[in-house]
């Protein structure tokens, strides 16, 4: 890793006088401590959610798609759009781990736990939608290339779909071991701190005996790192490959060979946006403010920003290609977005992503927690609008005059959007109350050069000899924290 | 300071004197007869023997219009429509051969302007990301993009200079008889697109000659006011960046073959560029360093370029694979006749470049020690170079010459030119500034950079 020296220029990642020792309480204390009114009541609204989009899946499964309000030429609209919109969220959590891992960027740490959680939670929301718009949802299986009684009846391996059976299940397992390798001296932190013995029986398993030797670090890191260089380009081919689901057909607005960078942009922006939605919340709530600072939430700001660029570019390249390309049903495609019975979709869409991020060139909206709050959710909004535009405006109106048609969505297609809302919360509040949200072995690397008591110490010129320890509970360390005041 | 050492002046040199006899030998030799064509043809024929139907189909690909008439004399079997298509095939073989050097300087020229582009992109994003490794690496970057000014004005000289040779749009007689370019013409118009490649060179040497300005005044001041005004224009210069580079890859790249189009492009090409550029960095700041320029930079300091090298050739590759796999998938006739002609014509360097570019890379620099051994940078760089030099001439030359393409005298002196024109201003460019980046804020940290 790099050096220890840190440039002063460099803002303090974690705020406030801390000790490792405040470190560990800090990110214990929501685990520790018993969950208000508050968490119940929203938790309850989870949870009808939830029990709600339930409802909805086996009113669908037991009844026949026919419930949705899909038509015979719009086979995919809201199933796949929530499908899209959700794994693109996911994509945020493996960027922030695995990504800025890479790119060592020290900020990733107040956050990479809480983003990965995330990104396993919404590709499991994801999860549902294939299986649930399928017909014949209990011959899923038959996705799989398992031997069998059919003479050994194979899949078919040249569909994206097929390929997106492989890439969410690879994605999902290896997201789950990232994090869970990450989780292992935190919970083994918790587990030393129980003093109930269940909790602690609890954690002792869920820690794997996790002693933090320095050989076990050192796989550790190692691990992490492979992971890291692992995960980059799943997370890059994952949502390549659902673009691809769209790319490789012939419809017009559909067939681009844009897609796979443009869709992992449009992922890496959805899933900023939301990661900044949670954590705004989330560090109020479980009093986390000196360890997910307005820097944090500035620099993903600005991801956002850069995303949103980035996708903007391809809006206009899109535009611009489809009016050089010459190709009248292609043109037809774009002008119907614009200007056609869904424009205002498109518009909600071109609004919400491409211009509400140009905002973030100001440091003082960039810099302000009320504006990302509201910033991020309007791009959630919009990363939806884009998917259900791509998918339904270009089906609605292709090639046959004759078979265009409408969609508009029935009770139980919302109804199940709304589940898996409910789902992601549920998922969502019950880990906020049971794992360290914080990866705090992480955080205490970073605190002597990135802490905001040990940089003033540094400018101050004075040795960080001795200050690790904390005054409350070591002797030691109180003449350095008398030198401190000079 | 750096100085020029005189033997590699006279390299660079003696690399221009027998680089533009080579391009000059290229342009003396590809004026044809009709005649003379016809005898290479007939001969080629006696060759092959009864492989000039197979020839002719290959043909269809390239050009549509001729191919369409190609086709027509070979079912019908008149004789006088055969003869005539034996002349309309030898002209058009005629242009093939005559555009031959164009295109091979073209190819060379554009190849190092878009080295020095993508360091420059990569230099902005340093600087905009504040990365805290690189701040040592940023005058020998600087030297690199000395090089973007006259390497665009060149590019877009030759662009101009060619005209049909390498554009056929360009070309007044094509244009009246092709629907498909007259309906593009409000992009595709010889002023435009000096307008245009204007504007795109302006913006990147603008952004470069301030930056270079801000870098040096930042030496020996004694606040960081230039280095936030550097921050500031280099933001600034990437959102210029990323729009100007997708529209001179289409006018500049893909207008050869005007009647195709791919919204990838701009992107892939980038990926190419940014690979070549960082290659680049690693392969003169490994020559400084072992010739006890750059003390301060260390094994660490390569591991990243390295890194990044690694990434983006892995960059490179997922963005060719997308683009040829989704256009071979769906298969569209309009789309799909790019790859039908390189794949026919230019099958070793279409996926040899593929082994040069991702396989070879992907194996030397995966291992962490091998990253941080010079020897093993340069072999891996050398592989990556090669490869995207194939790329830009795969992406350039199914457009102009067809199947007439061999990489030979023009080709080659083409690169020599070039190359030596680049060594010439890059390594004037570093002897004029110290080689470390002083006042720099996060100089210390880069300095001190251990991974």
């Amino acid at each position: 890793m790099a050096s220890h020296y840190e440039a002063p220029i460099r803002r303090p990642l974690i705020i406030g006088e801390k000790s490792y020792h405040d470190i560990s309480v800090d990110i214990a204390r929501p685990v520790e401590g018993r969950a208000n009114k508050q968490w119940w009541i929203v938790f309850s609204i989870a949870l009808t959610a939830f029990l709600w989009g339930i409802g909805c899946i086996i009113y669908t499964i037991s009844t026949g798609i026919g419930t949705w309000g899909l038509n015979k030429t719009i086979g995919w609209a809201w199933d796949i759009t929530n499908f899209v919109w959700w794994i693109g969220i996911g994509h945020a959590g493996t960027l922030i781990s695995a990504v800025l891992l890479i790119f060592r960027q020290k900020w990733r740490m107040g956050i990479n736990r809480s983003a990965e959680a995330m990104t396993i939670f919404s590709v499991l929301q994801a999860g549902l939608f294939p299986i649930i718009h399928m017909g014949r949802p209990w011959l899923a299986y038959w996705v799989m290339p398992i031997p069998n009684q059919f003479g050994s009846l194979w899949v078919n391996f040249n569909s994206p779909l097929i390929w997106d059976v492989f890439a969410i299940s690879t994605y999902l397992s290896v997201s789950i071991v990232f994090w869970w390798t990450g989780l292992l001296p935190d919970f083994a932190m918790i587990r030393d701190r129980a003093v109930k013995p269940f909790q602690k029986k609890i954690y002792s398993l869920l820690s794997f005996g996790w002693s933090g030797r320095a050989k076990d670090w050192q796989r550790f890191e190692e691990v992490s790192l492979v992971l890291a260089g692992l995960a980059t380009p799943l997370v890059l081919s994952v949502h390549t490959i659902v673009s691809y689901d769209f790319a490789t057909s012939i419809v017009p607005g559909w067939h681009t060979t844009i897609f796979p960078p443009y869709f992992v942009a449009g992922a890496v922006f959805s899933g900023f946006a939301m990661v900044n939605t949670l954590l705004i919340i989330m560090r109020k709530v479980c009093n986390l403010e000196d360890y997910i600072t307005v820097q944090h939430i500035e620099l993903m700001n600005i991801v956002i920003m850069i995303t949103g660029s980035i996708v903007g570019v391809a809006y206009m390249t899109e535009l611009f290609i489809a009016w050089y390309s010459g190709v009248e049903y292609e043109q037809y495609a774009f002008l119907n977005r614009a200007t056609g019975p869904y424009a205002w979709a498109y518009w909600i869409m071109m609004t919400c992503n491409v211009f509400s991020p140009q905002f973030m060139w100001f440091k003082k909206l960039r810099t302000s927690i009320m504006f990302s709050f509201f910033i991020s959710i309007v791009v959630n909004v919009g990363m939806w609008f884009e998917r259900f535009v791509i998918i339904v405006t270009s089906i609605h109106r292709d090639y046959l005059p004759s078979s265009w048609t409408m969609f508009s969505p029935t009770f139980v297609d919302t109804g199940i959007f709304i589940g898996t809302i409910g789902f992601f919360f549920v998922l969502f509040l019950l880990y906020a109350r049971t794992f360290p949200v914080i990866a705090q072995a992480e955080v205490k690397t970073i605190l002597k050069s990135s802490g905001e008591r040990y940089k003033k110490i540094r400018e101050a010129g004075q040795s960080l000899v001795g200050t690790g320890s904390d005054v409350r509970i070591s002797n030691s360390a109180r003449d350095n924290s008398k030198n401190l005041k000079k | 300071m750096y100085t020029f050492s005189n033997k590699l002046m006279t390299f660079s040199i003696i690399l221009m004197v027998l680089g533009a006899l080579g391009v000059g030998y290229g342009f003396m030799t590809s004026h044809k007869s009709l005649d003379e064509v016809k005898t290479i043809l007939a001969e080629e024929a006696s060759e092959h023997g009864s492989g000039h139907a197979e020839e002719t189909t290959h043909e269809s690909a390239t050009h549509d219009e001729h191919a369409d008439e190609a086709t027509h004399g070979e079912s019908s079997h008149s004789t006088t429509e055969k003869a005539q298509h034996d002349d309309s095939h030898a002209e058009h073989v005629q242009k093939q051969i005559a555009n031959r050097p164009w295109s091979a300087l073209y190819v060379a020229a554009f190849f190092f302007m878009m080295i020095s582009l993508g360091v420059l992109a990569f230099y902005a994003i340093q600087r905009a990301s504040q990365a805290g490794w690189s701040p040592v690496l940023f005058r020998v970057m600087e030297g690199i993009t000395y090089y973007v000014l006259p390497g665009a004005l060149i590019v877009f000289a030759i662009a101009l200079w060619a005209g049909p040779h390498l554009f056929i749009w360009m070309d007044p007689e094509v244009m009246a008889n092709d629907e498909i370019l007259q309906n593009k013409s409000g992009w595709l118009d010889k002023t435009w697109f000096s307008v245009r490649a204007l504007i795109f060179i302006a913006g990147w040497s603008l952004y470069r000659y301030f930056s270079r300005k801000y870098s040096i005044a930042q030496d020996d001041a004694s606040n960081i006011k230039n280095f936030k005004k550097n921050f500031r224009i280099s933001a600034g210069f990437l959102v210029f960046y990323i729009y100007t580079e997708s529209m001179m890859s289409w006018d500049w790249v893909m207008s050869v073959d005007p009647h195709w189009f791919s919204t990838l492009f701009g992107w892939y090409l980038f990926a190419s560029m940014i690979v070549s550029g960082i290659t680049v960095i690693a392969l003169i700041a490994i020559y400084m360093r072992a010739k006890g320029y750059l003390e301060f930079v260390n094994d660490s300091h390569l591991h990243d370029l390295a890194k990044y090298m690694f990434g983006f050739c892995i960059f490179w590759t997922y963005l060719w694979f997308s683009q040829f796999m989704l256009i071979w998938y769906a298969n569209i006739p309009e789309e799909v006749t790019y790859f039908v002609t390189r794949i026919e014509q230019y099958n070793f360097p279409f996926f040899g470049m593929v082994v040069l570019n991702f396989v070879f890379p992907f194996l030397i620099l995966m291992n962490s020690d091998y990253k941080r051994v010079p020897w093993f940078i340069v072999l891996a760089g050398i592989a990556i170079l090669v490869g995207h030099y194939i790329d830009i001439f795969v992406m350039i030359m199914p457009g102009t010459v067809g199947d007439r393409w061999y990489i030979g005298i023009p080709e080659i002196g083409s690169i020599l030119l070039f190359a030596g024109l680049f060594i010439f201003i890059v390594f004037t460019a570093l002897t004029k500034a110290p080689l470390l980046a002083k006042g720099n804020p996060f100089i210390k940290e880069s300095e001190q950079f251990h991974y």
